[in-house]
């Protein structure tokens, strides 16, 4: 730097050595006094790279009042400095934002996180009223459309779900093994396995492999359709998102989710029927004479009422969300993930309040 | 001639705070091309959409046929091709074109394939029945977007951008399209749309929309405005920084 307030900037200024050279501006900045000018008199190249950081550079000194400009730039260079604001006058900066305070950004978060709660309680409100309108005109119902979600979102999935709750099945039966030898009570695996399986752990296992499979999926495929304008289509046609896109859905969730449960519950109660007669020496037809005397209807139906009620929850959260979407893929992709997220605190709510119900009502 | 569209004092935009353009009236009358100009993000779109029903205006009335647009559970009173297409992606060509029909007619289902058929041929896209929209080209799906607006016969049509994107040979294609269906069937078209070579080939009278002035920047025939002696009106005419 030279002493009547320049900084020289010598030869070819390339993009590879943009990096040390802010560096080293920076560092002139820092001890410069009231005017500090560019010279670019014997710089022979420069790259849009550098000329944008010596542009920067201008502003932050600007900014501490220190008045730098972009001089003596030759003809050869002086397009790509033109070009990105290097000879225009220094504009002034916008008044600072005043940042929100932790509190107004807590405020803030809690708003949305209400808003986020609220959509799925309001959109059920105005399932219902669809429903009802549906009854008076069953015409606007997409109702073909329901034997192919019921395909996809039961039949496809039933394979996983044998897997997954006879392996559940499988390792409850597994891990109480050792503590029933101890006491020579083998025969209650029977009971462990039945009623933990069909009242809780098939149905929430049930609406796990449904969220991930089927919520999901319905807020991608709905989102697509929202963001790609289909939802504004179908509505200049007349034909209301609700009953042709949200209804045949809850429905199909509705049926194929106690179906795939009950189902689930099968599997898990051969899984445990593997471990009792592998591991503890019971005979097959001992575990059933058991699980027929052990599980009663209730045990059954509780169960497959709280997965019609996650079902219909599922669907509805999965298409509220993408009817929600907004922007690009990037919006699809959020409001799937969110799908997932909710979905499961839903379920584990749900789940929380109908165990206590029926715990109420003694079933 | 009798409005078919009906426009007073409209203001659109996101929310009060952020009005696009206000103070907007027009008429579109039977049978006639009316544009709705404009540089790109001054509003056309919004407009349409304010138009078509879709988004509630700021302020002001739109009156189609005398009433308000609504979609609620009802057959629709016109036909709207969006920018993309909008065609449905889970559906074949057919089935897109079919749907407004299955939804609004008691016609059994080989009418309505006849029907489709019929409307597909007039869009030169008689043999893409059983195709999937994600197998057409942007023009193709253009055109098939054009025969599903027509599906139910519609007076009006909304077309928002029918020929942004396309080559210059397809993009005249679909001008002559739209300029035969007004003409042959009587339709009233708002086009929604910045292609200056669209508007002097087709459109009959247009509005040019501003988003810096926030209004109507003018009414009129497209060679009048491009005479005009509002220099913003005479230079989107003209495609100029300058008019000279």
């Amino acid at each position: 730097m030279r002493a009547d307030g320049r900084l020289e900037l010598v030869g070819e200024l390339r993009t590879h050595e943009a990096r040390r050279l802010w560096r080293t501006l920076n560092e002139a900045a820092k001890s410069s006094g009231p005017q500090l000018d560019l010279d670019l008199a014997r710089t022979t190249a420069i790259d849009s790279v550098v000329v944008v950081l010596l542009v920067e550079l201008r502003g932050i000194l600007g900014a501490r009042g220190t008045k730098c400009e972009l001089v003596h730039v030759p003809a050869a260079i002086g397009p790509v400095v033109h070009l990105y604001g290097g000879d225009t006058p220094l504009a002034a900066k916008p008044a600072p934002m005043i940042e929100e305070g932790a509190l107004a950004r807590l405020g803030a978060r809690v708003e949305a996180l209400a808003h986020q709660a609220r959509d799925p309680v309001s959109f059920a409100g105005e399932l219902v009223t669809t429903m009802v309108e549906t009854v008076r005109r069953p015409r606007i119902g997409n109702w073909r459309a329901v034997p192919s979600l019921i395909q996809h979102t039961g039949a496809e999935a039933i394979p996983i779900v044998i897997v997954l709750l006879f392996l559940v099945g499988f390792t409850i039966a597994m891990q109480s093994t050792p503590s029933l030898q101890l006491v020579g009570a083998n025969i209650y695996v029977v009971d462990l396995v039945s009623i933990s399986v069909t009242r809780e752990l098939a149905p929430l296992m049930g609406a796990i492999i449904i969220t991930g499979r089927s919520g999901a999926g319905f807020a991608a495929e709905i989102g697509t359709m929202r963001i790609s304008e289909e939802i504004d289509a179908l509505r200049t046609m007349g034909i209301a998102p609700m009953p042709y896109l949200v209804l045949p859905r809850v429905l199909a969730l509705a049926i194929v989710a106690p179906m795939l449960v009950l189902i689930g519950d099968v599997a898990a109660v051969i899984g445990g029927l593997v471990v009792a007669v592998v591991s503890l020496g019971l005979t097959p037809q001992a575990y059933l004479a058991e699980l027929q005397a052990t599980l009663i209807p209730s045990d059954v139906w509780t169960g497959l009422v709280k997965s019609g009620v996650f079902g219909i929850a599922i669907a509805l959260i999965g298409c509220q969300q993408g009817l929600a979407a907004r922007g690009a893929a990037a919006g699809v992709g959020r409001r799937t993930t969110a799908t997932v997220v909710i979905c499961l605190f839903a379920i584990v709510v749900l789940d929380t309040l109908m165990t206590i119900f029926f715990r109420r009502v003694d079933v | 001639m009798t409005a078919v569209v009906d426009v007073q004092d409209l203001a659109i935009g996101w929310s009060a705070d952020a009005v696009l353009i206000e103070h907007a009236s027009f008429a579109v009358e039977a049978g006639e091309i009316f544009g709705i100009l404009g540089r790109s993000a001054s509003g056309k779109s919004t407009m349409m959409r304010a138009l078509v029903g879709l988004d509630p205006p700021l302020a002001g009335t739109i009156r189609i046929d005398g009433e308000t647009p609504i979609h609620n559970h009802q057959r629709p009173q016109f036909g709207v091709m969006f920018q993309q297409g909008a065609l449905f992606g889970s559906m074949t060509v057919g089935d897109n074109i079919a749907l407004a029909l299955e939804t609004w007619t008691d016609l059994p289902r080989d009418a309505i394939r006849a029907i489709v058929n019929a409307k597909l041929r007039l869009v030169g896209l008689e043999a893409t029945a059983d195709h999937s929209p994600a197998t057409l080209s942007g023009g193709m799906r253009k055109r098939v977007a054009i025969a599903r607006a027509l599906a139910l016969d519609p007076s009006l049509l909304f077309l928002d951008e029918p020929s942004s994107g396309l080559d210059p040979i397809t993009a005249v294609e679909i001008d002559r399209l739209i300029a035969l269906l007004a003409r042959e069937l009587g339709l009233a078209v708002v086009l929604v749309t910045h292609d200056l070579g669209s508007v002097y080939a087709i459109v009959d009278r247009c509005i040019l929309i501003d988003r810096e002035a926030r209004c109507v920047l003018a009414t009129g025939k497209p060679r009048e405005l491009a005479a005009s002696t509002d220099l913003r009106v005479r230079r989107f005419f003209t495609r100029t920084q300058e008019a000279t």
